[in-house]
């Protein structure tokens, strides 16, 4: 083999950055995000599955529809009840806790919304 | 059919992607089982490719000399374009494999009435490729999201910077948009120039048809059939501390098929051209300092028992058969 010196140096660097995941320092598997659920209301504005996956994107459907389409402001939920189609308003009502709700999930996933550089952030010692 | 059987070839593994997240188990065998044997195949191979290449023996500088050597001092010198020292090779290598900069040499020939040959510059593979490179970086390194807990806040400030924009919500990632034209770009070069489509194998194709298949799941799982990213991040972190577990039911078929593929690629690369990866650095051709004229190379096989023969002692040796044979001596 010629070149040692250097090649082996630079194959182990490159391992280890390959598999940094598997010995950086996580491993805490136990702390998954537990959202926390109200406890007052039952039903959401959509099913667990999907409000999982595409909140941000109702979200968004809302935002458009009511500022640039003149939407309705009132939502109904599959059982009828009413709701209003709101972040702060709606969202917020039930789920109340923004750092036990909405960050454990996302500081979970780094997901870094920006609704919060227009909205106001809910007081967090309420 | 070079472009049809890699199109073929990346078709099939999307359908048995597709297939195997449906039927009992298949889960778990492409969530669980095939990223570990993809990751170790892709370590070993790439290992062994490494340590094979430096197997071979480069008992001579071979730089290719793109500028002036070191010669006479009133000639000037190009000292990165051939290096006469270290710190010329370490700019070389730095501008090639930061900056691609011989494909930035990259020409064109073309026929004109006459018949006139014109050789022209063409930059579009170079900026292409750059942009290529440089997208597929930053999205794996984004990808680190998934595998560590907590987000190192370098891949929390690429994702920031990446989806400045702030286009839609979940936001739209300038490298996603980026990189699917410049694979499409890279692709159609060798589709539409006829001289490129010659050479063009399908080894060429099968690699740009994986890597855009995986892109394009990728995109289509963050913007159309959105996964559920915590379940996600629970199999993939999981993978990365060894104690993998798939939450039944929770992760969409598109997440599978996006795996398969990536374990596809991590299996493929160290037995193909993608292991340009590794040998960009260990190119004789640039990694070495142009310096034939200063040292004395030893072939490393050599036989120190044999001692260097001069003509002199030729002579000395075989004189009287060369007088004998008519042949003119240098010494009577």
């Amino acid at each position: 083999m010629y070149g040692k010196g250097r090649i082996i140096p630079a194959l182990i660097l490159f391992l280890g950055v390959m598999t940094s995941p598997m010995w950086y320092k996580s491993g805490d598997l136990s702390k998954l995000p537990k959202p926390e659920k109200p406890k007052d209301y039952k039903e959401c504005v959509a099913p667990t599955a999907f409000m999982r996956t595409s909140h941000m994107v109702l979200l968004n459907q809302w935002r458009d529809n009511i500022l640039r389409e003149d939407g309705a402001r009132i939502g109904k939920t599959a059982n009828g009840t009413e709701y209003v189609r709101s972040l702060q308003n709606g969202c917020m009502k039930c789920h109340s806790d923004k750092k036990k709700f909405c960050d454990t999930c996302h500081n979970y996933a780094s997901v870094k919304p920006y609704c919060w550089d227009c909205h106001l952030q809910p007081k967090e010692a309420m | 059919m070079r472009i049809l059987s890699p199109f073929i070839a990346v078709l099939a593994l999307i359908a048995v992607g597709l297939v195997a997240a449906q039927v009992p188990g298949g889960q778990a065998l492409i969530g669980i089982v095939l990223p570990y044997l993809a990751f170790a195949l892709f370590l070993g191979g790439f290992a062994y490719r490494v340590l094979y290449w430096a197997k071979s023996p480069v008992p001579f500088r071979i730089p290719t000399t793109c500028g002036q050597a070191n010669s006479l001092p009133w000639i000037k010198q190009n000292k990165i374009d051939c290096p006469s020292s270290k710190l010329g090779v370490i700019a070389r290598m730095f501008l090639e494999v930061f900056l691609f900069r011989s494909l930035f040499r990259n020409t064109k020939a073309e026929m004109y009435e006459g018949p006139k040959l014109v050789y022209g510059s063409s930059k579009f593979l170079w900026l292409f490729a750059l942009m290529f490179h440089y997208c597929f970086l930053v999205i794996v390194l984004r990808h680190m999201r998934l595998f560590m807990d907590p987000v190192p806040g370098f891949v929390a400030a690429l994702e920031f910077g990446d989806g400045f924009l702030q286009i839609g919500a979940p936001v739209l990632y300038m490298t996603d948009a980026i990189f699917l034209g410049a694979i499409a770009f890279l692709f159609l070069r060798r589709v539409m120039l006829s001289n490129i489509r010659y050479i063009s194998l399908s080894a060429d194709y099968f690699p740009l048809f994986l890597i855009f298949s995986i892109a394009l799941t990728g995109i289509l799982m963050r913007y159309v059939f959105r996964a559920d990213v915590v379940a996600i991040k629970q199999l993939t972190h999981g993978l990365a501390t060894f104690t993998p577990a798939i939450v039944a039911g929770q992760i969409s078929p598109v997440f599978f098929i996006h795996v398969f593929l990536v374990c596809a690629l991590l299996i493929y690369l160290p037995f193909s051209k993608l292991m340009h990866m590794a040998g960009v650095f260990m190119s004789p051709t640039r990694n070495m300092i142009n310096n034939s004229r200063m040292v004395r190379h030893i072939n490393p096989w050599n036989d120190p028992n044999i001692k260097p023969h001069s003509y002199a002692g030729y002579e000395d040796e075989f004189r009287e058969f060369m007088k004998e044979g008519g042949i003119p001596v240098e010494k009577e």
